[in-house]
């Protein structure tokens, strides 16, 4: 059974996935930015040494009497040598025809004199060229010289494999860290919604003050709730008790009113069947006023079962003070209780309802016995419980009856003619429960009657 | 000696084999099943016999086929001419980067190769197995009683102050026909302005034009001119025999130093044994400190001491000098101070 709604999952599972899968895609967006950000500068560095040895042939291109003359530095391609020894290609050409260098060569074209850079494929290689073009002139005539370099990109591969070895230990590293401090996010976010569950749960059901917890300020407003759902529940259980109080009275009242009008009433009314309606009016008013004590009675149990709160009761004197306030009752029948066996025995509990519960039993056996005769009480310590037994002298429980008969307004078939509303044992079995108690409805062995047993674990 | 060993007069055999000329040939012939080993040299087979007989002792299966040629010769027969040759040794570094950077060099990676200090390699492809310093050769003859000149400097002063003794003779590179004497011309003019005062002054002097370091040493030693300038050092050291009569000068002010580099040919028949070959050329020159190699004029560790050795870097750098542009203008500059006509 399960009052939670499935599928929400844990909250330090679900936070630590989503901080491990944006750690993960920060890891991968890292790795291509910086493997990225590598080529481009390992490009634009080759780019930039090209473009160098292209100007440095263009600064020693001259026009000697009426010839394009062309001396090319020696550092023009001896500042293309790198570690990895990329391989050097170049072409110079006057107005498109080839002067020197690999007639083949892909040029970069391009608009301006700028350099114009391209990416060729050349004897099976790739290479990065650079092309720019001088205007000279020759005779009072223009003339353009284009000068290409090219390299194989073998040290720029390399330096970029090497870098993305880095970017990748990088963003393994990232994820990594990410990952623990990811695991401890949600673990301390976790940690401070059990500490509130803990504290929560820690306190009894009596516990209604409101919770203090010191919690993030996340869960403040469901903190907040939960005291306002707890000062409603607390109002509610005051209202509710108030409530009972004043419904009892409130209907005990009129009831006992209009009681003492039928019966005078009675007195004074000489006609058979007039009285026989006042008498079963009578008996009405009683069966309610019983029916609506009773029916409180059990509410009051119920709410006082439901916030038990436990005190040390001396059931001795507890069971004694019961049977001196149930003699009238009893008198009035010819009956006699008798306190026999009254050992002394402190239990743990709610004295109201220890008192309710034997009230009910003995009640009964007033109730249920003939008149004349007598009701013997005893209370006895046996294996750290107490024994509170109530035998009558009555007909007893029907076989198979008494297991039954704790039921809400269930009552025996030797209830007939008698008033009540079939709810004293049901309180009786109620509290007998809340106290980790035990009644036991059983006939006496020798001779007639019924004997109701309720035990409670002693203090 | 294990090998049947011929040398030919090439003249006979190289027309009808290959378009490009051959100076000599020799087959070093293994009985084992193994790959024939086809070599393109510019280097004398002189030179090279001891190295390769202590390769052929270790690998006994494999012939070699080695054929010398001059530098460009060798540039030719790869790239023009798609010539099978499985190794190509040449002095010109900047040929051999040439053939590299153009692709018509293999990869090669070894334990060797990357033994190798950075700048001794290009690309994985052009090995350096030699540091040959660029040096002057005197006459003992000439030079007696007098200060030897130690700096291009104090040869300008000295050439300067006795024209009549040295007038025609003189000997250098004709950078037009050698590629080492080109490639030790182009790295003189760069590092110093120095070279072409001497040049000059060489030019001045009626200097006798050469093709060949040997031909130069031989002819300073015989007393038929007096000095040479950027001769082969390691050639000058070989010749024991003539030490009697010649001065090996590294001149101070600096000493352009050269590597013999080894190439895979895009086009090797016999790769495995290529690298094998290319292997043992580095161990045998670079890792043992007294090898019997002859071509060590210059230890690495005394090029690590010395500031005025000044090695040719292997790298792009070298391809500018081969622009066909930037070598007329360089010949022409170069003509006109060496080749003038007398007054
Ligand atoms: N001592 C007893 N002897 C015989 N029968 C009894 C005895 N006590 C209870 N009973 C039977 O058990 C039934 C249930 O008793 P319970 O006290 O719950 O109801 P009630 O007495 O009928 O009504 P009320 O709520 O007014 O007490 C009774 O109706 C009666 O039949
Ligand atoms: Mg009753």
């Amino acid at each position: 059974m399960s009052i939670f709604r499935a599928g929400t999952g844990s909250i330090r599972r679900r936070l630590t996935l989503q901080l491990l899968a944006s750690a993960a895609l920060l890891a991968v967006v890292l790795f291509v930015i910086v493997f990225n950000f590598a080529r481009q500068i390992g490009a634009e560095s080759q780019d930039r040494v090209l473009a160098a040895s292209a100007a440095s042939i263009l600064e020693a291109t001259a026009v000697q009497s009426g010839e394009i003359v062309i001396d090319i530095p020696y550092f023009a391609f001896s500042m293309l040598d790198n570690a990895n020894d990329d391989r050097v290609f170049y072409q110079i050409a006057q107005d498109g025809e080839v002067l020197t260098g690999y007639d083949d060569l892909q040029t970069a074209r391009g608009p301006g004199s700028a350099p114009n850079f391209a990416t060729v494929a050349f004897r099976g290689e790739v290479l990065r060229v650079v092309t720019q073009t001088r205007r000279l002139s020759s005779d009072g005539r223009p003339v353009n010289v284009t000068v290409t370099v090219g390299q194989t990109r073998d040290a720029q591969a390399e330096v970029l494999n090497r870098i993305s070895r880095m970017a990748v230990a990088l963003g393994i590293g990232f994820f990594v860290v990410s990952a623990l401090l990811a695991i401890l996010a949600g673990r301390v976010t976790a940690e401070s919604l059990s500490r509130l569950a803990a504290s929560v749960s820690r306190r009894g059901p009596e516990d209604l003050r409101p919770v203090v917890a010191d919690v993030p300020a996340e869960m403040r407003p469901l903190v907040r709730s939960l005291n306002a759902m707890i000062a409603r529940l607390s109002g509610a259980f005051n209202r509710t008790e108030d409530f009972i109080a004043e419904a009892a009275h409130r209907v005990r009242t009129p009831l006992a009113t209009v009681r003492a009008h039928a019966e005078n009433t009675l007195r004074r009314v000489d006609r058979e069947e007039n009285r026989d309606s006042l008498r079963e009016m009578i008996r009405a008013i009683d069966e309610s006023s019983r029916a609506a004590g009773q029916l409180l009675d059990h509410a009051m149990v119920s709410l006082r079962v439901d916030q038990l709160e436990l005190h040390p009761v001396d059931l001795h004197s507890l069971t004694r003070e019961l049977a001196d306030k149930l003699a009238p009752v009893a008198e009035m029948r010819d009956m006699d209780i008798r306190l026999n066996r009254m050992a002394g025995a402190e239990v743990m509990g709610d004295a109201i309802l220890i008192q309710n519960a034997l009230r009910n039993v003995l009640e009964n056996a007033i109730k249920y016995s003939p008149a004349d005769t007598a009701i013997d009480i005893d209370l006895q310590v046996r294996d750290h419980r107490a024994y509170v037994s109530i035998r009558d002298q009555g007909p007893g429980f029907r076989p198979g009856e008494a297991s039954t008969l704790t039921g809400r307004f269930t009552r025996g078939e030797n209830a007939a003619g008698t008033i009540g509303s079939g709810l004293g044992l049901t309180i009786a079995d109620e509290v007998a429960r809340a106290h980790n108690g035990q009644i036991e409805m059983t006939n006496n062995t020798e001779g007639p009657g019924a004997c109701v047993t309720l035990s409670f674990p002693l203090r | 000696m294990r090998y049947a060993f011929f040398s030919l007069a090439l003249s006979l055999l190289a027309g009808p084999l290959a378009a490009f000329e051959l100076e000599e040939r020799v087959l070093f012939d293994s009985p084992g099943e193994g790959p024939t080993l086809r070599i393109l040299s510019t280097t004398d087979i002189g030179l090279m016999r001891p190295v390769i007989e202590a390769f052929l002792e270790e690998n006994p299966e494999i012939s070699i086929d080695y054929h010398a040629a001059s530098s460009t010769e060798v540039m030719l027969a790869l790239t023009e001419e798609a010539a099978e040759f499985d190794v190509a040794i040449s002095s010109a570094m900047d040929l051999q980067v040439r053939l590299a950077n153009d692709g018509y060099a293999q990869d090669h990676r070894s334990d060797a190769t990357r033994g190798l200090p950075e700048w001794a390699r290009w690309h994985d492809q052009v090995f350096g197995f030699t540091l040959e310093p660029a040096t002057i050769v005197l006459s003992r003859d000439d030079f007696e009683g007098m200060d030897l000149p130690q700096t291009r400097q104090d040869l300008i002063a000295l050439l300067r102050d006795n024209p009549e003794q040295f007038e025609g003779r003189i000997g250098t590179y004709d950078v037009r026909t050698s590629g080492l004497g080109y490639l030790f011309a182009t790295q003189d003019a760069r590092t110093s302005e120095t070279y072409w005062r001497l040049s000059e002054v060489m030019g001045g002097m009626q200097a006798r034009l050469y093709c060949c370091s040997d031909d130069m040493i031989g002819d300073v030693a015989s007393g038929e001119i007096a000095m040479a300038y950027n001769v082969l050092g390691s050639y000058a050291d070989a010749r024991t025999d003539l030490h009697e009569d010649i001065h090996i000068i590294r001149p101070e002010d600096f000493t352009t130093v050269m590597m013999r580099t080894a190439v895979i040919p895009e086009t090797a028949q016999a790769p495995d044994a290529a690298g094998l070959f290319v292997d043992h050329l580095i161990e045998s020159s670079w890792a043992q400190e007294n090898s019997s190699f002859s071509f060590l004029g210059v230890t690495p560790q005394g090029l690590a001491q010395s500031a005025s050795l000044r090695p040719i870097q292997l790298g792009p750098g070298l391809l500018v000098y081969l622009d066909r542009l930037k070598r007329r203008q360089f010949l022409e500059e170069w003509s006109a101070a060496l080749v003038q006509q007398p007054e």
